[in-house]
């Protein structure tokens, strides 16, 4: 790169002017226009600009809340029913924010599934993935405090549960309990702090998701063929292709929303948490928001606790090494008959801990969240590696503009994904 | 069309976490109607102003509202001037004025709901050491909403024999564990309707069901006609970008 003035391609001056001092149009230009991007994706590939709209949306309703939020213990639930009565929109304001939550894990749970299916962990995305997990863990933090501000049953509870759970660890575990609590129970200092990293930690996702976007631009997507494109005929442009595809997505995706928050606001939400926090009244029973009961279903299979936490952690650590763990050169589960299999268990046994993780930790429960706990950790500890070795892959075609089987013919070992590079 | 599946997968198991919920050892609700079931449905203004005098006769004896103001009763139906004549029939406590005292003035219709008991202990002291909740929000505090109130309301029984009731507790069909420590607060007749409806104990339940569900969920009917508008708006919308990203890509295949 020259120092100089940057030589602009762009004709309105104004435009020109700032371009030639600071190429952020170009840029965009390059990264949302003219990007080139595999023609053939389906609609599971509109989940990613789903979730930006949706932590937009998260941010600027956040802020318009937070202007009329106390966080105080005495205080807390009163302000936000007073939003929800004498703030003009209030209720708006916060039934977006509340169900945008859900509807956020929703689409993040599905861009997720999206990309095991796909196999888009494997290399050369390897760090886009983690940074993946990492907004997806940023995402966990964010929201199980947000859900303690309004200070309800479920608040108040919900966060004694989770901050408790630090104490299962030797020595330090104490010490991360009392600095998370600020003091020697959840109280208002609790509360604050909360508040202030709720508050905080949607702009790190904002950061960590610029990275995403970063190297996402650097390795270009994968798509449902999971094989590289070998030529323009294989790319399309970004704009005007995947924008007004991805427009299609939103809308359906904003109709789901308008349904949660126009006509069933509290549906994915608990009643509970309508009953102002009370530290001497234990609920019959504590279960988190939804989005979190396949990992609390993990926890509660463990019957020692450390054991519990550390497993209720591994689950989400296990992401972060998947694409070591899986050592199939075959990115699409597509072509790989074995995987493809053991992947549908895999959803369903994460479907099953979904469901017994609001059911109480006791019987037959306990048993159907166990056996669930073992094949999510055998998929990825197990199943995946062997299959690397094991599975005969369907024959993959031979390039995105020709996806026709018949090309294929048997594979050479190792050659899978990029015959190209290899050579 | 895998897609479609996959999302049908993913809807069915978010609609499972609020069933898993609601399975939970309690009884059956009988599916009683209200005027604001649907989409559609408003809360109905005569039932909404008898369930308020229900409330403001029976229940305010026990249970606050603190969330509530009385200019909020505009909202079902009740006049400017009734509304500042029950708000002048509470004393509340005001000041300091310009003497640094505190003194008493009637009600105005922006004072909150005034509650039956200064705090919490009073209120457990009056009430055998229960405490009565504030009703503020309590219809969507409660899993089945204004369904579950009436039940409870219309859901006292003779406990069945064997049932282990204890010292002052009442046994209700729907009130989890059976055992409530208040009494059955609604009797025939108890209170007289300016609109001759007579006060049967079902009336006064479905009319005080309706008040609290008004009461907890005040912005129900403007919400849904806003949401009738938005999901009208975005089928258009979704027509429009879909016939565009047909037109875009047509000339790929
Ligand atoms: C004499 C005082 C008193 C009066 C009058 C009274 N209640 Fe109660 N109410 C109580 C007490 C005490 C409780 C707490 C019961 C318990 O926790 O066992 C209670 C609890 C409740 C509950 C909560 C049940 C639950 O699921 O936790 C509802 C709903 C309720 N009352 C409705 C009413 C309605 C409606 C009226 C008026 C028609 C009314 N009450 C009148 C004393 C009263
Ligand atoms: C990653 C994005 C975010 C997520 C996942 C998230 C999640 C949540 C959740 C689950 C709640 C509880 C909802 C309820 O039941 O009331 C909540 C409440 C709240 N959030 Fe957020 N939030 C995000 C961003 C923000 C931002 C950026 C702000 C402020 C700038 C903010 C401010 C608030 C406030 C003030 C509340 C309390 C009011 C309420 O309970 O509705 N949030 N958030």
């Amino acid at each position: 790169m020259s120092i100089g003035l940057h030589k602009s391609d762009f004709k309105n001056p104004v435009v020109r002017w700032i371009d030639s001092r600071m190429p952020i149009f170009t840029m965009m230009q390059k990264e949302y226009g003219t990007f080139p991007t595999p023609r053939n994706f389906n609609y599971f590939w509109n989940f990613g600009a789903l979730a930006m709209v949706n932590l937009v949306i998260m941010i600027a309703t956040g802020i318009f809340l937070a202007m009329n939020y106390t966080p105080h213990t005495s205080m807390a639930f009163d302000s936000v029913e007073r939003i929800m009565r004498d703030v003009n929109y209030g209720w708006l304001l916060r039934y977006v924010h509340a169900n945008g939550a859900s509807m956020f894990f929703i689409v993040v749970y599905i861009h997720i599934w999206r990309g095991m299916f796909y196999g888009s962990y494997k290399a050369p995305r390897e760090l886009l993935w983690i940074l993946g997990v990492v907004i997806f863990l940023l995402m966990m933090a964010t929201a199980f405090m947000g859900y303690v501000l309004p200070w309800g049953q479920m608040s108040f509870w919900g966060a004694t549960v989770i901050t408790n759970l630090f104490s299962a660890f030797p020595v330090v575990g104490e010490h991360i309990v009392t600095l998370l609590w600020g003091g020697f129970s959840v109280d208002n200092p609790t509360l604050n702090r909360f508040f202030s990293l709720h508050y905080l930690l949607p702009f790190v996702i904002v950061g960590v998701v610029f990275l995403h976007i970063a190297a996402l631009h650097i390795t270009g997507s994968n798509n449902p063929l999971g094989i590289d494109p070998k030529g323009p005929q294989d790319t399309i442009p970004f704009h005007p292709y995947y924008t007004a595809k991805d427009s299609v997505g939103i809308v359906v995706y904003l109709m789901v929303f308008a349904v949660l928050v126009f006509f069933a606001p509290n549906y994915l939400g608990h009643p509970d948490n309508y009953i102002p926090a009370n530290p001497l009244v234990t609920p019959a029973h504590i279960v988190p928001e939804w989005y979190f009961l396949p990992f609390y279903a993990i926890l509660r299979a463990v019957p020692d606790k450390l054991g519990g936490v550390l497993m209720m952690f591994g689950a989400i650590a296990v992401l972060f090494v998947l694409p070591w763990l899986d050592g199939s050169p075959v990115r699409s589960m597509r072509f790989r008959p074995l995987a493809r299999i053991a992947f549908f268990l895999w959803t369903i046994a994460f479907g099953v801990l979904l469901w017994a993780g609001g059911k109480p930790a006791e019987g037959t429960y306990v048993l159907i969240a166990r056996l669930a706990t073992v094949y999510y950790f055998a998929y990825f500890l197990v199943i995946l590696p062997l299959l690397g070795r094991l599975e005969r892959p369907l024959p993959l075609p031979e390039s995105i503009a020709t996806p026709v089987l018949r090309g294929g013919g048997p594979l050479p070992a190792g050659a899978a994904n990029s015959p190209m590079e290899k050579a | 069309m895998k897609i479609l599946k996959a999302l049908a997968v993913l809807g069915a198991l978010v609609s499972l976490a609020p069933a898993a919920r609601a399975a939970e050892g309690a009884v059956e609700l009988p599916h009683t109607r209200f005027s604001f079931d649907g989409i559609f449905g408003t809360f109905d203004r005569a039932a909404a102003q008898r369930g308020f005098q229900v409330y403001k006769e029976v229940c305010s004896a026990c249970h606050s509202m603190r969330l509530l103001s009385y200019r909020n009763l505009r909202e079902i139906g009740l006049s400017e001037a009734q509304v500042q004549a029950i708000a002048a029939t509470v004393e509340v406590q005001d000041g300091p004025n310009d003497e640094g005292q505190m003194f008493a003035r009637p009600g105005r219709a922006s004072d909150r709901f005034h509650s039956p008991f200064a705090n919490e202990a009073a209120a457990r002291a009056a009430n055998n050491g229960a405490l009565p909740p504030d009703f503020s929000v309590i219809a969507k505090a409660r899993e089945g909403g204004a369904r579950y109130l009436h039940a409870l309301l219309t859901g006292y029984a003779d406990a069945p024999a064997g049932f282990n009731l204890g010292q002052g507790m009442n046994y209700n069909r729907y009130f989890p564990g059976h055992q409530i420590a208040m009494a059955p607060p609604l009797n025939e007749g108890q209170v007289t309707f300016a609109d001759q409806t007579p006060a049967t104990v079902e009336q006064m339940a479905h009319d005080v069901a309706t008040f609290l569900a008004w009461a907890a969920e005040p912005e129900l009917e403007e919400r849904r006609q806003m949401g009738v508008k938005i999901i009208l708006f975005l089928a258009v919308l979704g027509v429009l970008a879909y016939g565009v990203k047909r037109r875009v890509w047509a000339d790929l295949h």
